[in-house]
């Protein structure tokens, strides 16, 4: 465990810290591009006219595809996007690119290409997609009981629908790569990507070049989130093309208006369910239908669908589930992995039912919801043990009594007695998520650590940074394995040609993978290394200890860099690499049945809301979270992780709202239509603790996966405001639209007018 | 022909020649190699760009003031004093506020960092720091949930004795001055008097008038084409002045909101209400009231308040000038009826408090929103009964507007529930509001129910 704080804070706060467009700007020669996008969401290109363009001083080229010398088709699971597409798919869609001097030019340059176009019919939204039968995938199932019997047997039946929306990454650094000629016939790129393998062999395939002439280099990423995971492939794919047409270098940053209306955002999801509860409002019967928009190319829609799949349950068992799952094609821009990747959509119709339950039966919500959690020995509805189960109870007894629920549960009432036009809410919601990539091949890392003669250590491995301090706990582990001190670590940029065929930095995996890996190679030194030790020392090897940048042993101590030297000098290597791969995970898709989890993450999450009944508006007045994240590797970086995760989520859930125009055009291009959350949306209160005692054996140092689970802990707030509506309605269930946005709250208190049809 | 900009840059005295005076000091940092401010929004929305600037302050001597990067055009600094992240100091020699940020863990991606320092330092030095929520409204994070930044912006201790940020603020800050630049085929002027501005604007009609610029730099970063010609208002000192005699206020147009923050929150009624809920700190310190009114904007909160206050535009033009009641002042969607040649000199706020005020913002997120719905509600009684009224709304109709059948069916009337229903009627009937991404049409006709019921309930509690 280390207490320091991010590896590169002090160059984040001097400024010091480059991201991609940086360093090209530093550099000063690079040639910059800009998208021509396509005006229509479906159309077939006719005409490309970039004699306007070209005749711009400073415009260096139109990049077509014409220009590409490989395959003009890339995506990371289906090859299914074209990179200079002859038909557009979606409204905004680069169909060309131009490269000039500098961006004003490229800019100017790409408003003077001129296209033609054949209009073609359009699907502009979900609903459209489904009535036209457009689906990337065949429905995928899950399901344990007899869900059919279990309905109808059931005493008490409800039903529903929800809507659960896209929300916009706006990772405050906007796509970007920089790609330069290695003078060798090679490239090197400097990319923001989680996935640098993926950009690799994507820029290979587009330039037709073996994968060993492409150098993906990943120094940091200014937030990722999972929009840098496949879709920054593809810029990265321009840049290259662009820089072996012209032979310069050649950077492409996105600017905000151009990365929101080309990149996509998180699926919006429609459901479908139907469940049955005793009495007590315990379920035994839930049968679900998803169906996510995965935009116009399949990117990552079949995985994060299976993710939703896994995730219905919430973290409540049902002794009879059914869910079916499918992935519908519209011409929008193609959504893609966002943290959490469809199990926040999944979980919040788990909470929705919950809540539909309580209200409907007249029970707390917090009651039914703690009837219905996962207990030791339950099974998942795909056969997975809940291994851990009694942490959700402990952590749910444990929260209730330090947020002081139940009395604050009577406060509110006393208060919302008190006050006519300002009603107040509270709710516990649970967490449980499922730590590993469901697609098996993917749960595996390498690394490389050396040690120079002067005992100071130096890692790389395959995941990137991003802001979640994954180079910060790396460096932790490296040192705490090593016995030398952090301050003698570095751990560098990620490189595809030091580290190679890694999986991206996503499914919250980054350290249990990475930091496995890392630990494997560090004990590999450790391990040649130990003779040395032992002899300097004069002592048995498996007496010799290293701490503190010593080795220790026989009631002595020599420097770790002594040892060093003394292993040089032996002819010893001092590079090792680690390998890692998350053993007992398999999934059969087919069956529906299998283990894809190494292990689950629980916490829990209290918010208080406050809503005011004249316009909707509500403020979050305080939030408690207990949070499991195993021994906590760094729990200042985890806090950091479970307060952000949490804020985005509230985001998803209240402000952020993804508007679409009549023809496809996306509305909310930018900061001033898209509301992200502000200081004023982060709670007053905002108390975070960690679960004690949650040691997680099978992971690096006990501790476990922090990057995803917390943005589903944002659910309560969502649940809080419910019960606050609920305090102006009086009992039955709450219809709350999501996002709960104002108008969205105002409505689920007033009812919407029956004449006025819903905005858009 | 051509000309230099010349302005000090982190100490250090730059020179600029044939730059395209539509670049932005953004962009113009970055190409330069002064990577620290980012780009992330272009419109004056995140903060990421923001850097620092000198301007005057109380009693001769400096403030220091966050800005955005973003909506300044390169010419405009001329004359100024700037500092960015890295001017403030460097490994090994933080300033107070970076090492703040490490300590508090404040920093996740870093994206965001170089802004929320330069943030932090203007906040630091400030003679009152305004709340941390105020401090920082202008600056946003996607990774860190902002908890670690707000307890820093409230734990600063006050600056050490001895540090040299702070004793420059005991001298007085550069003078905004005149300028004539042209670079690339366009051409930046900054006339030193009113007449002069409207000279410049009646021999160049095609030149477009720059205030603060957030705006109409915004826009012009969003469309990615600006005019050739600009006009900036921003050493026309004239435009500047303020004054408040025998109980009525006159505010220059090129009056910032901050400076009419700090001159008039108390006393002009509404102001204190609107002011937070304004746009951002950085936004504040650049942005006009007659770049507010003059946008036209049907949510232009300024022209809401002022709608309310019965408040006069006075327009000068090379012939002399004249006073427009505000109510007459909005032509239609985005226009005015200020002439070519025209130019908004200052608003005239008449004495006569009303009884009661309310400003009402319906926004998405509380601070640095644009409204979907605003009222400016002023109602003045004797014993109880309504002697004048003025109803003003935002985000309902094509400009901001009075709702006067309604004002005129209040006078007499005490407020009670009949004459709620009344009024709500009144109004309900005087706009119909439009459905876009803030709001739909329904929920805007509701609130304008609402918000009158608010007003009436705290009004009589
Ligand atoms: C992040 C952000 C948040 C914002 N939030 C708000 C908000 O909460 N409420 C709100 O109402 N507005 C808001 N705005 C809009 C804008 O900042 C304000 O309207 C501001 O007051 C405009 O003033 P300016 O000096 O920057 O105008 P500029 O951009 O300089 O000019 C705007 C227009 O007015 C013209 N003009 C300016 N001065 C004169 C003059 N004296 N005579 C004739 N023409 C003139 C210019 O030619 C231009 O067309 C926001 C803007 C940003 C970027
Ligand atoms: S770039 Fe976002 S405010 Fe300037
Ligand atoms: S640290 Fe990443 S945006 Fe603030």
């Amino acid at each position: 465990m280390t207490d320091r704080g991010h590896a590169s804070a002090v160059a984040h706060v001097t400024g010091e810290a480059l991201f991609v467009h940086d360093q090209a700007q530093r550099d000063g020669n690079a040639l910059y591009g800009w998208p021509v996008q396509a005006a229509h969401a479906h159309a077939r290109v006719l005409h490309i006219d970039e004699g306007p363009a070209l005749a711009l001083p400073g415009v260096r080229a139109v990049l077509t595809a014409a220009d590409v010398p490989g395959t003009n088709w890339i995506g990371p699971a289906r090859h299914d996007e074209a990179l200079f597409p002859d038909e557009v798919q979606y409204h905004g869609q680069p169909v060309c690119w131009v490269l000039a001097d500098d961006e004003a030019t490229a800019r100017a340059g790409a408003a003077a290409v001129r296209i033609d176009c054949e209009v073609l019919p359009a699907l502009r939204s979900l609903d459209a997609a489904i009535a036209a039968g457009s689906f990337h995938t065949a429905p995928q199932a899950i399901a344990a009981g007899d869900v059919a019997a279990a309905l109808a047997a059931a005493p008490h039946r409800f039903a529903g629908e929800l809507r659960l929306p896209a929300q916009e990454h706006f990772y405050l650094e906007t796509q970007a790569a920089y790609v330069r000629p290695d003078g060798e016939g090679g490239y090197h790129v400097l990319a923001a990507t989680q996935h640098p393998a993926e950009t690799q062999a994507t820029v290979a395939h587009v330039l037709g070049l073996p994968a060993h002439r492409v150098t993906v280099e990943v120094v940091r990423i200014g937030g990722g989130f999972g929009g840098k995971e496949s879709q920054a492939s593809g810029v990265a794919a321009v840049a290259a093309v662009g820089c072996a047409r012209t032979g310069r270098p050649v950077a492409i940053r996105l600017d905000r208006q151009r990365d929101a209306t080309i990149t996509g955002k998180r699926h919006p999801f429609l459901a479908k369910w139907r469940a049955g509860a005793g009495p007590d409002g315990r379920l035994v019967a839930f049968d679900v239908e998803l169906c996510g928009d995965g935009g116009s190319s399949l990117d990552l829609s079949k995985a994060i669908l299976a993710r939703a799949l896994f995730h219905v349950d919430g973290a409540y068992a049902v002794p009879a589930l059914r869910v079916v799952g499918r992935v519908a094609r519209t011409n929008l821009p193609s959504n893609t992995a966002f943290r959490g990747f469809g199990a926040p959509q999944a979980a919040a119709v788990a909470e929705e039912v919950q809540d539909h339950v309580a209200r409907a039966l007249g029970l707390p919500p917090e009651t039914v919801r703690e009837r219905n959690l996962y207990r030791p020995g339950d099974r998942t509805h795909y056969g997975q043990p809940v291994r851990d189960a009694e942490r959700i109870g402990r952590i749910w007894r444990e929260l209730l009594a330090s947020s002081r629920f139940a009395e604050r549960r009577a406060a509110i009432a006393a208060w919302n007695g008190a006050h006519a036009h300002h009603k107040r809410g509270i709710a516990i919601t649970p967490v449980k998520f499922g730590i590993g990539f469901t697609t098996t091949f993917l749960n595996q890392a390498g690394a490389h650590v050396l040690v120079y003669r002067d005992g100071s250590v130096l890692g790389r491995h395959g995941g990137t940074e991003m802001g979640q301090g994954l180079h910060t706990k790396i460096l932790a582990v490296a040192a705490r394995t090593l016995g030398v001190p952090e301050s003698g670590v570095r751990i560098v940029s990620t490189r595809t040609d030091q580290v190679p065929n890694t999986s991206a930095t996503a499914a919250s995996s980054g350290s249990d993978l990475n930091g496995a890996a890392v630990a494997a190679a560090a004990r590999e030194l450790r391990q040649r290394l130990l003779p040395h030790a032992a002899a300097l020392l004069g002592c048995a090897p498996e007496a010799v200890e290293f701490a503190a940048g010593s080795a220790l042993g026989a009631g002595r101590a020599v420097p770790f860099a002594a040892v060093v030297e003394a292993a040089f000098l032996a002819r010893t290597s001092l590079a090792a690499t680690g390998f890692h791969a998350t053993p007992g995970l398999h999934f059969d898709a087919a069956a529906g049945r299998g283990e894809p989890f190494g292990y689950f993450v629980f916490g829990a999450a209290v918010s208080e809301v406050e809503v005011d009944g004249c316009t909707g508006q509500h403020r979050l007045l305080a939030v408690d979270v207990l949070h499991d994240v195993g021994d906590s590797l760094a729990p200042a970086i985890d806090r950091g992780q479970i307060e952000g995760g949490f804020v985005q989520g509230v985001g998803w859930l209240t402000c952020e709202e993804v508007r679409f125009g009549p023809a496809g055009e996306l509305l909310t291009r930018n900061a001033s239509t898209y509301k992200l959350p502000g200081i004023g949306e982060c709670p007053a209160g905002f108390r975070v603790a960690t679960l004690e005692r949650a040691t997680e054996p099978g992971a690096v140092f006990g501790s476990k996966a922090v990057g995803e689970p917390p943005f589903l802990l944002a659910l309560s707030v969502r649940e809080a405001l419910r019960d606050a509506v609920a305090a102006f309605r009086g009992p039955g269930p709450v219809a709350l639209d999501c996002p709960a946005t104002p108008e969205a709250v105002y409505w689920a208190i007033h009812g919407r007018p029956d004449a006025e049809p819903p905005a858009d | 022909m051509g000309g230099a900009l010349h302005f000090v840059l982190n100490g250090e005295p730059v020179e600029v020649a044939g730059v395209d005076p539509r670049t932005t000091l953004l962009h113009w940092l970055r190409a330069r190699g002064l990577t620290g401010a980012k780009e992330a929004c272009g419109e004056g929305e995140c903060g990421a760009c923001a850097v620092v600037s000198v301007v005057p302050g109380r009693d001769g001597g400096s403030r220091y003031v966050a800005q955005n990067a973003c909506l300044l055009l390169l010419p405009e600094a001329d004359g100024a004093e700037i500092w960015t992240v890295e001017g403030f100091g460097r490994a090994g020699a933080l300033h107070p506020v970076q090492q703040a940020i490490v300590a508090a863990h404040g920093s996740q991606c870093g994206y965001c960092t170089p802004g929320f320092v330069a943030a932090l330092f203007a906040h630091h030095y400030a003679a009152h720091r305004p709340a941390p929520e105020q401090a920082l409204a202008g600056n946003l994070c996607r990774c860190t949930g902002y908890r670690a930044l707000r307890e820093v912006a409230a734990g600063l201790p006050a600056p050490a004795a001895g540090d040299p940020f702070a004793a420059r603020l005991r001298a007085p800050a550069p003078a905004a001055r005149a300028l004539h630049y042209e670079a690339a085929g366009a051409r930046f002027d900054r006339p030193g008097s009113l007449a002069g501005a409207l000279e410049l604007r009646a021999r160049h009609p095609e030149a477009v008038l720059l205030a603060g610029g957030t705006d109409l730099v915004a826009e012009l970063n969003q469309r990615g084409s600006a005019p050739r010609h600009l006009i900036s208002l921003g050493a026309v000192a004239e435009l500047r002045a303020c004054a408040g005699r025998g109980g009525t206020v006159t505010i220059g147009a090129g009056a910032t909101w901050r400076e009419i923050e700090e001159r008039f929150a108390g006393r002009v009624p509404l102001f204190a209400q609107l002011l937070p809920r304004f746009a951002s700190p950085l936004v504040r310190e650049r942005a006009t009231l007659g770049g507010n009114l003059m946008t036209a904007s049907p949510v232009g909160d300024g022209a809401v308040a002022l709608l309310a206050l019965d408040a006069e535009a006075e327009l000068a033009s090379p012939h002399g000038s004249r006073r427009v009641p505000l109510h007459e002042f909005f032509a239609g969607y985005r226009r005015t009826v200020v002439g070519p040649g025209e130019i908004l000199a200052a608003v005239h706020v008449p004495a006569a408090p009303p009884s009661l005020a309310r400003f009402h913002k319906v926004t998405k997120r509380e601070l640095d929103d644009i409204a979907c719905v605003s009222a400016a509600i002023a109602l003045w009684l004797d014993g109880g009964t309504v002697t004048r009224a003025r109803l003003a709304f935002g985000g309902v109709a094509p400009t901001p507007a009075r709702a006067l059948a309604a004002e005129q069916a209040l006078v007499g009337r005490r407020l009670d529930a009949a004459s709620l229903a009344a009024c709500q009627a009144a109004v309900a009937a005087a706009f119909r509001p439009i459905s876009d991404v803030r709001a739909s049409a329904a929920y805007r006709s509701a609130l304008l129910g609402s918000l009158l019921a608010r007003t009436w309930a705290e009004a009589s509690p």
